[in-house]
């Protein structure tokens, strides 16, 4: 029942702002805010069921929504949708309280883009996954490409289409893929298929993974971003709105990576483990890439979008490395990632207000001036940038494990990428807080603004000292999930290749 | 009952929809003569519509009295219940469009509505024809006034020559189809469907099988250009763009719609037997069809002309599931034309209510006519076949039933280019709502309540069946299931 309030509500919210409330702006930014909050508080108390058996899908419903083919409404929660869930909910509370000045339209996208997120996390039905899936590219579109701001030569309206296009071309093919695992299996519901494929009464030959697994793939991968397929990020992370930036840098990337990890890797072993080489490859190269263009990027927002990139390339490889450290590297990593990196976007966007633009050149010797958003942005980049006691640092440590079991040049290269993620955050935060007092005034967080970032800092804190608190039910899923991704017994001997990579 | 001269009360009754069209097109055609000069016609769309909603009424009592009729020349079953009952509504969208099209035009007349019953009496014999003479002759009715109404805005030069290229063409390819008639009148002696079958499926007296292919391809070719499929799409962008777009409207549906009941009760019955002959060409002419119609409207600027090249585009979608040569295909047909009309129709309506259909004339769309601007997106969205829209369900339906036939590629490249299709219907969306109004856009007039009506019609049709296919769907597999 928590599960469907937190997916309703704001659907509610949203279509309130949308109708009655469009005029109203105070009262639609309190309905929103409170639909928002209720949302946060109803995912919160879902925990204690998933706790008690994480591999099951806890607060479970499945409702006939079409006769044939047979589509549920089905939705659940377990250990590994369980954080993502609770962090889209507060992701797009802390979304919704920065934006208190924008219109109730604005609102209610933002409150659908919620509805989107949560039910791609939470959905149990392939087909229902899809249409959340594509769900979210709508408000998306409303909000880059009617509050977006140009930044430079890239206009808002160019990013948008550009976003859009990418991923809706991205996801056709998976629906081509999910109507195929339809007509096999004969249903849609996700946890039969996988009830079928450990009784063994559906199986998909290597040459069948091999198409589903690449359809499933490249949605993912355009969503991640995975290089090469990120061309759309940066233009979309710099143009964005900074409430949306705050969900799309920190949420949207989850909904590859997920999907990656729950659907890729124990519907496809074969094609997946035959594929890890070249993915664990571009994963690298979007951890060291990403890296190496965020330390030139004039632009903050610009530069967050190349630090996620890199970031996220953590993630894949993590996955890829069908080891259980870097699986639950992975997961952990990316509840850490949207914790930080929806914390560096608000504190982007306070800049943004600040001075009209996120330009680096623009700022200089802030610390003086703004004590207190120097230090939380202080905070927020050095948990981004991995340190120790922060709470990237357990996921990026468990990933580089997972990937030396995989492969030692893995960890190796990934390693250096952490490196550098050190010198762009802190040179960046050099040249923004830094340096000679500045002339002018300028404003520290307003209480508001503190509301908005104080839970995030706590929670990266808390995620780094007492990662035992989050990892465990997380680790369970994974433990299945690594379990199932061996599962095509007749057909392991094609892959004696994989079998050695995973050692144990 | 074939030998019978004089028909039936049943048979009567089973031609009653098309006898009731009649006779409202005429007393139209003579209230009209009460009129002079183009003006205003007070209560004439209502009367239109009272003849279409007893159209209608006859049509589902005709479906419950199923069967033959004059001479077998007819025949009455749920699949031409399907298609009757969806010419009639995309014909009662249309009227009500174009009421305050014309009136504001000042060129409001009898004949337009008088024309349009007429063409429907054609296309509703094109969904009721069991015999290839019949499929001509309802082809011929509806494609004649279809021209005249292509052109019914006589001082228009547009107009003027949409009405000339859709004439021109059109006869070229009715002259096709009449030659393979009758070639395969020539090599099978009948025009009877099932007797075409039958014999055709008789190895012991089949025609020579290139010969007959031949004709196949031939009456292949004369429904391909009413479909408007590749090669024989070029004409459909002008003609769309050039009629009144209300004339647009009806002609990229209805038409559309009953040519495709045509191709599939003529190809699925009379041609079946030799399915391994014609189905590899279709497969090419669908693959074709979507990839020509989504890359050429990338490049449109003006709202019509993209429009008309989705219509090709989606013609294409269309034949995919034709190609799919089974009987989840032939639902998927039915469900995706059910849905094509009310999105498009609903898309024609909106840009009926300019002058000028440019994409910078929507400019700021959202901030003048916000309503309007949010209905247009909800048919651009099922356009793109975002979820919960009734052309996301028609396109998975679609693709599915390619699946299901194991025609992997063909649906993976038609959903690729439908991925495609998305940026040019995102332009539409991005003109209303990302750019800024120009300083001399023209004064916005309160769109006319019956405009408002369609629209909103086709919204509630296009979410609704977006949200709850299961209805139609299951109408479209019962009404294709007696196909074959």
């Amino acid at each position: 029942m928590y599960l469907l309030v937190a997916l309703f509500l704001p659907l509610v919210g949203f279509l309130a702002c949308m109708t009655l409330l469009r005029k109203a702006r105070q009262t639609a930014y309190t309905a929103a805010l409170a639909s928002a909050g209720i949302a946060f508080l109803a995912s919160l108390a879902m925990v204690p069921e998933v706790m008690q058996n994480p591999t099951r899908v806890s607060q479970a419903l499945a409702v006939n929504w079409i006769p044939y083919p047979p589509i549920h409404f089905s939705i659940g929660a377990d250990g590994l949708s369980l954080w993502l869930i609770a962090a889209t909910t507060l992701l797009s509370l802390i979304a919704i309280l920065t934006a208190s000045k924008r219109d109730p339209q604005f609102l209610a996208w933002l409150l659908l883009l919620e509805v989107g997120i949560v039910g791609v996390f939470s959905s149990q039905d392939l087909f229902l996954f899809f249409v959340f899936f594509e769900l979210t590219l709508v408000p998306t579109l409303f909000l880059m490409g009617q509050y977006g701001k140009d930044s430079g030569k890239t206009t808002s309206n160019a990013a948008t289409i550009k976003f859009f296009v990418y991923t809706f071309a991205g996801s056709v093919l998976m629906l081509a893929a999910i109507t195929y695992l339809f007509l096999k299996a004969g249903t849609f519901d996700y946890q039969n298929i996988l009830l079928q494929v450990q009784a063994g009464s559906f199986r998909l030959s290597p040459a069948e993974q091999m198409p589903l697994f690449l359809a499933f793939f490249l949605a993912f991968a355009v969503k991640t971003p995975l290089f090469p397929f990120h061309a759309w990020q940066a233009d979309a992370y710099t143009t964005a709105p900074s409430p949306l930036g705050i969900v799309m840098a920190g949420l949207m990337g989850k909904l590859g990576t997920y999907g990656l990890l729950r659907f890729c890797l124990p519907l496809f072993p074969n094609a997946a483990r035959e594929c890890a080489g070249w993915i664990n490859g571009l994963a690298i190269l979007a951890i060291l890439y990403g890296a190496l263009v965020a330390i030139v990027q004039p632009n903050i927002k610009r530069l967050l979008a190349f630090s996620s990139l890199s970031h996220l390339g953590f993630i894949v490889l993590g996955i890829f490395s069908f080891h259980i450290n870097g699986l639950d590297g992975a997961a952990y990593q990316m509840v850490c990632h949207a914790i930080t990196t929806g914390g560096l976007f608000v504190l982007a966007g306070v800049l943004e207000e600040r001075k009209g633009s996120c330009e680096i050149s623009a700022f200089g010797g802030l610390a003086s001036r703004t004590p207190w958003l120097a230090t939380t942005f202080l905070v927020a980049a050095l948990a981004s940038s991995g340190l120790p006691s922060l709470n990237n640092f357990v996921g990026e440590y468990l990933i580089l494990q997972g990937a030396a079991f995989a492969g030692f040049a893995y960890a190796a290269a990934a390693a250096v990428g952490v490196i550098l993620s050190a010198v762009y955050l802190l040179w960046m935060y050099q040249r923004t807080f830094l340096g000679p007092n500045p002339a002018e005034d300028t404003k520290d967080l307003s209480n508001q603004e503190a509301l908005a970032i104080a839970p995030l800092i706590l929670l990266m804190i808390w995620m780094g000292v007492n990662s035992g608190s989050f990892l465990p039910v997380q680790s369970a899923v994974n433990q299945k999930i690594l379990q199932q991704s061996k599962m095509n017994v007749e057909f392991r001997v094609a892959a004696p290749v994989a079998e050695a990579i995973h050692g144990n | 009952m074939g030998t019978n001269m004089i028909p039936t009360g049943d048979e009567l009754l089973r031609f009653l929809p098309e006898m009731i069209l009649a006779v409202f097109a005429v007393l139209v055609m003579l209230w009209e003569s009460r009129h002079d000069e183009h003006g205003e016609r007070r209560g004439m769309p209502m009367f239109t519509l009272i003849g279409l909603a007893l159209a209608a009424v006859a049509t589902v009592v005709a479906g419950s009295y199923q069967g033959l009729a004059f001479s077998n020349m007819i025949v009455v079953d749920s699949f031409t219940t399907f298609f009757r009952l969806l010419v009639l509504a995309i014909a009662a969208l249309a009227v009500l469009t174009a009421s305050p099209f014309l009136r504001e035009r000042k060129a409001e007349g009898g004949e337009f509505y008088s024309l349009m019953l007429l063409s429907l009496i054609g296309q509703s014999l094109m969904a009721a024809s069991n015999e290839l003479m019949m499929v001509f002759i309802g082809i011929e009715i509806s494609s004649i006034s279809s021209y005249v109404l292509a052109g019914y805005l006589r001082d228009d030069k547009r107009a003027n020559e949409s009405a000339l290229k859709y004439f021109l063409l059109g006869s070229f390819a009715t002259g096709f189809l009449l030659y393979g008639i009758s070639w395969t009148y020539g090599l099978t002696g009948t025009t009877n469907l099932n007797e075409i079958a039958a014999i055709l499926g008789n190895s012991d007296i089949a025609p020579d099988k290139v010969l007959t292919s031949a004709a196949a391809a031939l009456i292949l070719a004369g429904l391909c250009f009413k479909v408007s499929a590749f090669p024989f799409q070029s004409w459909a962008p002008d003609v769309y763009q050039g009629a009144a777009t209300p004339v647009g409207a009806f002609l990229s549906a209805a038409p559309k719609a009953a040519a495709f009941a045509t191709l599939l009760r003529v190809f699925f019955t009379a041609f079946e037997p030799m399915s391994d002959r014609w189905l590899p060409l279709l497969t090419a002419v669908a693959l074709l069809t979507m990839i020509v119609g989504n890359l050429a409207a990338l490049w449109q600027s003006d709202v019509k002309r993209i429009l008309g090249y989705s219509s090709i585009a989606n013609a294409g979608y269309v034949l995919v599931a034709v190609a799919a040569h089974s009987t989840l295909g032939v639902s998927a047909v039915l469900f995706y034309l059910a849905a094509y009309s009310a999105m498009n129709v609903g898309a024609f309506a909106v840009v009926s209510m300019r002058e000028q259909t440019e994409l910078s004339d929507f400019n700021g769309l959202a901030k003048r006519q916000p309503l309007t601007a949010a209905l247009m997106t909800v048919f651009m969205s099922s356009l793109i076949g975002l979820p919960l829209t009734a052309g996301f369900f028609g396109k998975f339906y679609i693709f599915q039933s390619a699946i299901d036939s194991e025609m992997y590629w063909l649906a993976g490249i038609g959903l690729l280019t439908s991925a495609v299709a998305a940026f040019y219907y995102l332009r539409v969306i991005k003109a209303m709502y990302m750019e800024p109004v120009a300083d001399d856009a023209p004064e916005l007039a309160v769109p006319a309540s019956s405009l408002q009506a369609v629209l909103f019609v086709s919204a509630a049709v296009t979410i609704g069946f977006g949200i709850f296919p299961g209805w139609l769907l299951d109408w479209a597999t019962r009404s294709s299931g007696l196909l074959r």
